[in-house]
């Protein structure tokens, strides 16, 4: 398979869930290529399968059948063990819920992945002060995330998918949780590590281990609000019953 | 993951649900515990028995006899004797059992001691009054004997001393009839009657002997020698101090013990005393030494090092042409009892850590179901079903480590408790206290071993459920 130039590419991907007597087609054969350093945005309604879509391309599920390719590998072929690594190192998801674990500092949190990857202990603090520099949360390191505000929280998981250095961000509802104001602070986090560039100029942290066209991180972003997507993505693209229903180029 | 960051990971795990794993590892600990405290007992009590047993020398000890040319070896003793013994007879090679072959025999690697047994009937003699008795020679090594433990008095002071212990149904007959107590008897002298050998003129034995009562040969003797016996029996009176009085229990060795003798002499003196005993009316069928072939020896008793050597010299001497007889099967045998009754208790005990390993299965499902959302962050953020996996083995193991270790202690404190408690008893039952528990080192390990090995085995089914969550459904979990 030609994956040139290509992050994703998912070839008449379906993903069906049985319940009960009845099939549920969450994804129905779709097809999608996301090229390095794009924006996309899945854009669609509760059950749409937009977070299935995003969860296929994370590794964290099995398509029912069709084929993943992420930077050119086919996910149907690793094995769970390889998976696990893609998860750990490829990507970096960011969930509607945060989901930092609550018995552990911030610290301790951004410093999951790296022990996941086994990163020698002497380089861990380096790299996690960097993440939560970016985010700007070095102050708040020492505390647990239920000690911080919705906004933070999610700033700390933005800085533990980083922290790896992946080339593709995957939000799902990344402002789900969150007020007006703090979702626009935290998109416009995700647009730096996009546009790195441009973003500096801004006097915004920018991104590092990027190998992008606009030299910053591939971004999949999964929303339901529109305005949302069509302010920071280069693509959007509508899913409506597991299937493409239309793609919008900006 | 790296071992060093799961074993971190999981003891933050464990520390967050202290209440819940404290429990958990108390149960792992009473099971260990109660493992710990069965099988103290039993190693205690086969420590008890081998001590006590080493003690009397039976089961270091080898019986040598000369090999008969029957079928049937008269070196069975008439009891049970090794399997090996009779394809040990089919040997055509039959040799007296004679000085030289003491000499050999003492020679052999593992050989500590070698005596021929010495018992014989005398007359006890204090003051005007005599009593019949048997008289039995003892080895400086029967001195550990725990017979001598609550004697009266002492042990020999040297293997040549000319002293006696007495026991105590002789001891009270002696001082009824002189009207003292036992107990005066110790250091008044006792005069022993008894018929020595002595060879004759033409076989002389150049060590010098007691001067008989008698200056001159009997008319009985001189017939004796007349038959061509090789030796002449001659009536002699020889004189001890009586050095203690057994109250309990038998020194006597071998196998026909010296069970039965009331007069116990040291083995060097009987020896040079040369008295008549049984086995003489042996040797004067023998037609080999009564054609004065010199001294044979109608059997021979060997202490080994331990009870580790006896096979090897056992065969050795075998090889050389002689019957023996050891207790090696009866000991055999009473270690298959003792590994029954140590197994018997095992499996009682670990039935308290069957339950506890219960105990950790709920713990960890337990677990599973609250951490569920974080097995899917893990997940999510690069754990393999492996990680999770260890991670989980590994909270199952730190609690079969702390439970196994507080139950070795808890075994030893249990078995401590119990130790006071018989001994207290035994003392007010006026018998003196009895170490009847033991905690071995390899027991103390082995028990910590199992008990993880237990709780890993626990946390398998647990351990794979937490792997084989879908990360999907468990981020999903609220």
């Amino acid at each position: 398979m030609e994956t040139n130039g290509a992050a994703f590419n998912a070839i008449e991907v379906s993903r069906h869930y049985r319940m009960g007597d009845a099939v549920v087609r969450a994804v129905d054969n779709l097809s999608l290529e996301i090229k390095r350093g794009e924006y996309v945005a899945l854009l669609g309604a509760s059950g749409s399968g937009k977070s299935t879509l995003l969860n296929l391309l994370a590794g964290l599920d099995r398509p029912t059948s069709g084929a993943i390719f992420v930077n050119g590998r086919d996910l149907s072929a690793m094995s769970g063990e390889e998976l696990a690594r893609h998860r750990n190192q490829t990507i970096g998801i960011v969930f509607q819920a945060f989901h930092l674990l609550p018995k552990m500092t911030l610290e301790e949190n951004v410093e999951l992945p790296l022990r996941l990857a086994e990163t020698p202990r002497a380089e861990r603090p380096a790299r996690v002060r960097k993440a939560l520099d970016r985010v700007l949360l070095t102050s708040r390191r020492a505390h647990h995330p239920s000690q911080l505000s919705g906004g933070e929280q999610q700033r700390a998981a933005i800085a533990r998918a980083l922290v790896n250095r992946p080339s593709i961000l995957l939000a799902d509802e990344p402002t789900g949780n969150l007020d007006t104001r703090t979702g626009e602070e935290i998109m416009q986090l995700i647009e730096s590590l996009h546009r790195p560039s441009a973003t500096a100029e801004a006097g915004a942290p920018t991104a590092a281990g990027s190998s992008a066209a606009s030299n910053g991180m591939t971004v999949v972003l999964v929303t339901h609000e529109q305005t949302l997507a069509e302010r920071f993505a280069d693509r959007i693209v509508t899913i409506c019953d597991g299937r493409i229903e239309s793609e919008e180029r900006r | 993951m790296k071992a060093g960051d799961l074993a971190e990971l999981a003891s933050r795990n464990l520390r967050e649900a202290v209440l819940r794993n404290t429990l958990t590892t108390l149960g792992i600990a009473v099971g260990v515990a109660s493992l710990v405290a069965m099988l103290s007992l039993g190693v205690g009590l086969q420590q008890f028995a081998s001590r006590r047993l080493e003690r009397t020398g039976l089961f270091d000890s080898i019986y040598v006899r000369p090999r008969q040319p029957d079928a049937r070896p008269r070196g069975s003793f008439g009891r049970q004797q090794n399997p090996d013994e009779n394809a040990a007879a089919a040997s055509p090679e039959i040799r007296p059992l004679d000085e030289a072959a003491r000499k050999e025999i003492e020679g052999l690697p593992g050989v500590i001691e070698v005596y021929s047994e010495m018992h014989f009937t005398a007359e006890a003699s204090l003051g005007d009054h005599g009593e019949l008795t048997t008289v039995a020679g003892l080895p400086a090594s029967s001195s550990s004997n725990d017979a001598f433990d609550d004697m009266q008095g002492h042990f020999f002071s040297s293997p040549d001393a000319t002293e006696v212990i007495l026991r105590e149904e002789l001891a009270d007959s002696l001082a009824d009839a002189a009207n003292i107590q036992p107990a005066a008897l110790i250091g008044k002298t006792l005069a022993l009657h008894f018929p020595q050998r002595q060879p004759n003129p033409a076989s002389a034995a150049s060590s010098p002997q007691p001067k008989p009562s008698a200056s001159a040969q009997t008319p009985a003797a001189a017939s004796l020698n007349a038959l061509g016996m090789g030796f002449s029996i001659v009536p002699t009176e020889k004189d001890f101090t009586v050095v203690g009085i057994i109250t309990s229990g038998d020194p006597g060795v071998g196998p026909e013990g010296f069970g039965g003798s009331n007069a116990y002499i040291p083995l060097q003196v009987a020896e040079q005393l040369a008295p008549v005993q049984g086995s003489d009316l042996r040797e004067v069928m023998d037609e080999a030494s009564a054609s004065g072939g010199g001294a044979r020896y109608a059997s021979l008793t060997l202490r080994t090092d331990g009870p580790g050597a006896v096979a090897s010299v056992e065969a050795t001497i075998k090889h050389m042409g002689f019957s023996t007889f050891s207790l090696l099967d009866v000991t055999r045998n009473l270690r298959l009892l003792f590994a029954i009754l140590d197994t018997l208790l095992g499996i009682f005990g670990s039935l308290a850590l069957a339950v506890a390993s219960l105990g950790i299965i709920n713990t960890l499902v337990m677990a599973i179901l609250e951490r569920r959302r974080e097995i899917g962050v893990l997940k999510a953020l690069g754990a393999s079903n492996r990680d999770v996996r260890r991670l989980f083995f590994i909270e199952a193991g730190v609690m079969g480590l702390a439970g196994g270790v507080l139950g070795v202690g808890m075994g030893w404190a249990i078995g401590r408790a119990i130790h006071l408690g018989t001994t207290i008893y035994l003392r007010r039952q006026g018998v003196p206290a009895q170490d009847i528990w033991s905690v071995p080192w390899w027991l103390a390990l082995g028990a910590i071993a199992f008990a993880v090995v237990v709780s890993l085995a626990a946390g398998i089914v647990p351990a794979s459920r937490a792997a084989s969550l879908d990360p999907v459904d468990a981020l999903r979990y609220e």
